[in-house]
């Protein structure tokens, strides 16, 4: 059984928390020490991020620490590593997000195989639009890779249906249109459109797109099945004065969005 | 996705209605100034000594070049949208100059989204959009040129979808901007068929026009890919060599990818990544191009060949030279390319050169290679 079936069958009415982590950044080896950190500190599946240069969907936060992870000279065969080894150390779904041309490069069908064997668990491209997917989410589910599409706020009632349908474990709602990076809160527009999700979607779904804080995480998963924190966690690392401080900071805000769920 | 499902319905609807044909006819009419002419180049034809060389005049629309033909078409598309809100990019600033203009003829908000590389190597054309009171927004992220403001372009619609219309300046996006774009261009082909015949009485012999993302290329070629016997010509930016690593000659040496939202030959490394496109001209400098072109170049309609930037440098001087007209550093490509290869066409055949644009916005470029030379 997947990893990420798994998780969402144990869990049960427990809200699932979803860190996000760049790969590569600040370093490999240092963004790797961050996923097991978080999956100690109490994250139900993780999400790692796939550098590309022109990452058209993310703000500031996740286009800076790409860059750096792509200065860095990480590439996605060396996150496959990177996740291999992580693989022997801890039992939590992991995720890869990232965009459709660095895995065209890599050829599609042998990524992923070596993704499913590396110990991936599921896969998040926003642009591989479901109406394009076909090809995609077969090869993924051969290679019992779980495939994520995302609705957001525009998403029309009836293709809200496909992307469920599409999707193999759950649902990534964007919370507000736009792209990702912390906001300061979230509007009554969010929670009627994250209820009326509810009712629409028969697969759970888990929330992200700026979530800032411990606080907006608990209001949104009044709604949604879980949250996916990411730019929020750039944001922390980068103010970090060092690396023991950047590890402390990480486990303390994982923590304590944990306790807020 | 949502926004392009209405944008694609909002379209197909529209352009069949007789009150917006008539709006957008009456407006290329006497907004920029179209038709434009074919004008024949006859010292330039007897310099090179092959074919019979004629200009498909885009250099005398209003701002100077053929993207206004594609801005005119948007923005009147936007307001029978209702939307109230205008966003472009721009790289070396002619598509930004051209979507300011409209939207101060037509009363819209407009922001620009530009690189910070090129708003410092296109400065004439950043204060003539802030004088038409459009506001230019500087964009650092990644190479800081025309690919990152289109990223920054897709950000901002995705944020603010509804009461907000994305201009896009090439045959490039998501569909279906390639497509509108395409239709609103193909009035240049539409006119050279028609002044073809009446100039030398058929069609011409070969249609040769520059590539950067594509969209006067596609405008003059579309209304003739199914007459079999013209020639098609698209003319890539090769910089300082196809094998220097700096060029953006994308179907010339790329490979099949995505980019902003469109599966297309585009240029990038073993890994994935988008490397940077390197040409004289800004306005060529893109590493993609339109998935229209890769799939005429697939089927072999289109024959894609490039030009250096050396080479266009001399076909810009020769033809100011020889026509009194000073041709956009894009469309030296093209003519470039032709002073070349003049030997692949017959003595009578009738050539047709799509002249995209005016090269007084290239005069600090050419400036600065002079200084370099010396």
């Amino acid at each position: 059984m997947n990893r990420i079936a798994r998780c969402i069958d144990e869990s049960g009415a427990g809200k699932l928390l979803v860190p996000f982590f760049t790969g590569g950044f600040p370093s490999m080896r240092q963004s790797m020490r961050f996923v097991e950190i978080a999956a100690g500190a109490g994250a139900d599946m993780i999400e790692i991020g796939v550098p590309f240069s022109d990452p058209m969907a993310d703000g500031p936060q996740i286009q800076y620490s790409s860059q750096k992870a792509l200065d860095n000279g990480v590439s996605l065969k060396s996150i496959l590593e990177g996740v291999a080894t992580l693989r022997k150390r801890i039992n939590t779904p992991i995720l890869l997000m990232g965009y459709y041309n660095p895995l065209l490069a890599f050829g599609e069908k042998r990524f992923m195989k070596q993704a499913s064997q590396a110990g991936v668990d599921g896969l998040i491209v926003p642009d591989v639009p479901v109406d394009e997917a076909a090809d995609f989410k077969r090869r993924a589910e051969e290679h019992d890779l779980s495939t994520v599409f995302l609705v957001a706020p525009t998403t029309s009632e009836d293709r809200i249906k496909v992307i469920d349908n599409n999707c193999s474990h759950f649902v990534y709602a964007v919370t507000v249109a736009g792209v990702t990076g912390a906001r300061r809160g979230f509007g009554s527009d969010t929670f009627d459109y994250l209820s009326r999700l509810k009712v629409q979607l028969r697969k759970p779904f888990v929330a992200g797109f700026g979530v800032s804080s411990p606080e907006a995480a608990r209001k949104l998963v009044r709604f949604a099945d879980g949250v996916v924190v990411g730019s929020a966690l750039v944001k922390t690392i980068r103010e970090a004065r060092n690396r023991a401080a950047s590890e402390k900071d990480v486990a303390r805000f994982i923590d304590s969005l944990r306790r807020a769920l | 996705m949502m926004a392009l499902n209405e944008l694609e319905q909002g379209y197909r609807k529209l352009r069949r209605e007789k009150s917006f044909t008539a709006e957008l006819k009456s407006t290329l009419a006497d907004f920029v100034g179209r038709p434009t002419p074919l004008y024949f180049a006859e010292r330039f034809t007897n310099h090179v000594r092959g074919p019979r060389i004629w200009f498909k005049r885009e250099d005398l629309t209003h701002t100077g070049a053929h993207k206004i033909n594609n801005t005119v078409g948007q923005i009147l598309l936007a307001r029978h949208m209702g939307k109230e809100r205008i966003i472009a990019e721009t790289g070396a600033g002619q598509h930004g100059l051209a979507t300011a203009t409209v939207c101060a003829r037509f009363g819209l908000p407009c922001i620009i989204y530009m690189g910070a590389e090129d708003i410092e190597r296109q400065a004439p054309n950043v204060q003539k959009m802030n004088l038409l009171g459009a506001e230019v927004r500087e964009v650092t992220s990644g190479s800081a040129t025309l690919k990152d403001a289109t990223s920054e372009a897709l950000r901002d619609w995705v944020t603010n979808v509804r009461d907000t219309f994305y201009i896009i300046g090439s045959v490039v996006g998501p569909h279906p901007y390639p497509m509108i774009v395409r239709d609103f261009q193909a009035v240049i082909g539409r006119e050279t068929r028609r002044q073809a015949r009446r100039a030398f009485g058929k069609l011409p012999s070969a249609l040769i026009a520059c590539i950067g993302g594509g969209s006067n290329a596609l405008g003059m070629f579309h209304p003739f890919v199914s007459d079999k016997k013209v020639a098609m010509y698209g003319i890539e930016a090769a910089g300082k060599g196809l094998r220097s690593g700096l060029h953006a000659a994308t179907l010339s040496k790329g490979k099949p990818g995505v980019l902003h939202g469109s599966f297309s030959y585009l240029i990038y490394d073993r890994d994935g990544q988008i490397i940077l496109p390197h040409s004289v001209s800004a306005g060529l400098d893109y590493p993609g191009v339109g998935p229209e072109h890769s799939y005429l170049k697939d089927i072999g309609r289109v024959m894609y060949h490039s030009a250096t930037d050396k080479q266009a440098i001399e076909a810009f001087e020769e033809v100011t030279r020889l026509e009194g007209i000073v041709p956009a550093m894009e469309t030296s490509h093209a003519l470039a390319w032709l002073v070349r290869n003049s030997d692949r066409f017959k003595k009578g055949d009738n050539v047709v050169v799509c002249f995209s644009g005016r090269g007084d916005k290239d005069m600090p470029i050419y400036d600065r290679w002079q200084r370099e030379k010396s």
